[in-house]
């Protein structure tokens, strides 16, 4: 990626550089510069939030956000969420209970549901499905992803 | 591909010399949901991209003697999760909490929502009705202007070349006031409006109503304030004949068109509709505040 931008930021705790074009998004930054390949590209529009990252705390579409306004800020993505070998509750739950099928709309929704239970460490199942609205699952699967969510956030509350 | 240039400016006053300075296309750059998309898809190309997020006023929530001033790019999130703000005008956020979904609230604002210009916008219904100001800063000064005055027609506003919306003004309101903003869509999210509605109202002791604003989204070229739906509600107690008063002033003020969405007739009859529902939720939040 050659590009006119230099941009200094945080990906999960790690200091990166890259150079950037002006209309390229994070989406591309991470993916292409970075070589972070676990936040997917589904509609690049903001409907599917298979994009889902963190910055500065704050839960977004990096598909809807320029490469060059990550200078400064602090990134987490995917491949920041398990802790070495050991899986995140919400991760390992997916996997036990069949949450993720192809696996591209996967890693955004665990990016939203893991800023859902640390918002609110008990929703109901249907404060779980409004928080996933703007995540698409294109095989479908919703029911074993919303219960997925649901053991998850049984679990790490110890009940 | 023509040469895009990003600047972030500091302050508002080289925001406004960029902006005002500029040959060719130039936008500015909020939230990015509607501006990112529209480049993504080749709506537009602009030369000059004005991202307004590092000006300290645009950025900033504050309240004094209860009325609050918002910046025009604090993002839909950070209202939401704002404590006061909520119990102030829970209409106006009622409105934001509709702009998408989570994360597009996490970079989405009322400044970009207004500017964006889309008859059906959530969150300007709802400030109109709240009496909402804008501020806007440009070349020649600033200038206090009425949210409804803003848009002129999809996808344009009354600004001028070099001006910002900096913040929105809400003024401090009376006790027994409420507001509240509700929409027609098929789907419970993650759509656009069919028809909205933005109501705010003022109670007495007795529980008449002595002030109110109604404002119409998505069955017009703009979102419509509405003098005689408002007219209709005051010196009421907003019972019945009151109700059917305002929805026969909501219907006949619509000016819709048929799309995909819903018809002209569809729309006249669902305004009337959530007029009634919208004026009843405002009503129990008047009450509810002593």
């Amino acid at each position: 990626m050659s590009g006119k931008y230099h941009v200094t930021t945080t990906v999960n705790g790690d200091e990166y550089e890259y150079l950037c074009e002006p209309q390229q998004t994070l989406l591309d930054a991470l993916r292409d510069a970075l070589m972070l390949t676990g936040t997917k590209e589904g509609c690049a529009t903001g409907d599917c939030g298979a994009c889902t990252v963190m910055v500065d705390g704050t839960m977004i579409c990096s598909c809807l956000m320029l490469a060059v306004e990550a200078d400064g800020k602090k990134i987490e993505t995917i491949e920041g969420m398990a802790q070495g070998e050991e899986l995140h509750p919400l991760q390992r739950n997916f996997l036990e209970l069949n949450g993720s099928q192809c696996g591209i709309c996967t890693p955004g929704i665990l990016i939203a549901a893991r800023e859902l239970l640390y918002r609110n460490p008990d929703p109901t199942e249907t404060e779980v499905r409004y928080w996933l609205a703007g995540n698409l699952c294109r095989c479908t699967g919703y029911d074993k992803i919303i219960r997925s969510v649901l053991a998850a956030a049984k679990e790490m509350r110890g009940a | 591909m023509n040469s895009l240039r990003y600047e972030a400016p500091s302050s508002l006053g080289d925001a406004i010399a960029l902006l005002a300075g500029a040959s060719g296309t130039s936008r500015i750059l909020a939230g990015g949901t509607d501006i990112i998309v529209q480049m993504e898809t080749d709506l537009i190309e602009p030369d000059l991209l004005i991202d307004i997020k590092k000006i300290p006023e645009l950025r900033r929530i504050a309240v004094e003697n209860g009325a609050f001033t918002v910046g025009a790019a604090v993002t839909g999130m950070e209202l939401t999760d704002h404590v006061a703000f909520c119990k102030a005008w829970p209409g106006v956020v009622d409105g934001v909490k509709l702009i998408g979904s989570m994360q597009i609230k996490g970079r989405a604002t009322m400044g970009g929502n207004l500017c964006n210009a889309s008859p059906a916008a959530d969150s300007v219904p709802a400030l109109i009705a709240a009496g909402a100001i804008a501020r806007i800063a440009g070349p020649n000064g600033t200038r206090d202007v009425p949210v409804e005055n803003i848009p002129i027609g999809p996808g344009k506003t009354s600004l001028d070349k070099g001006e910002i919306i900096v913040s929105f003004l809400l003024p401090s309101r009376p006790s027994h006031s409420g507001d509240a903003y509700l929409r027609m869509t098929p789907r419970t999210e993650m759509d656009i409006a069919v028809v909205g509605v933005g109501i705010n109202i003022t109670l007495d002791a007795g529980g008449v109503c002595t002030a109110a604003r109604v404002s119409l989204g998505a069955v017009a070229p703009t979102p419509l304030l509405v003098a005689e739906a408002g007219a209709a509600l005051i010196g009421s107690p907003l019972d019945a004949p009151a109700l059917d008063k305002l929805a026969q002033a909501a219907g006949a003020a619509c000016r819709p068109i048929d799309d995909k969405r819903g018809t002209k007739e569809y729309r006249v009859k669902v305004a009337a509709v959530l007029a009634k529902r919208t004026a009843l939720l405002a009503l129990e939040r008047a009450r509810q505040n002593t």
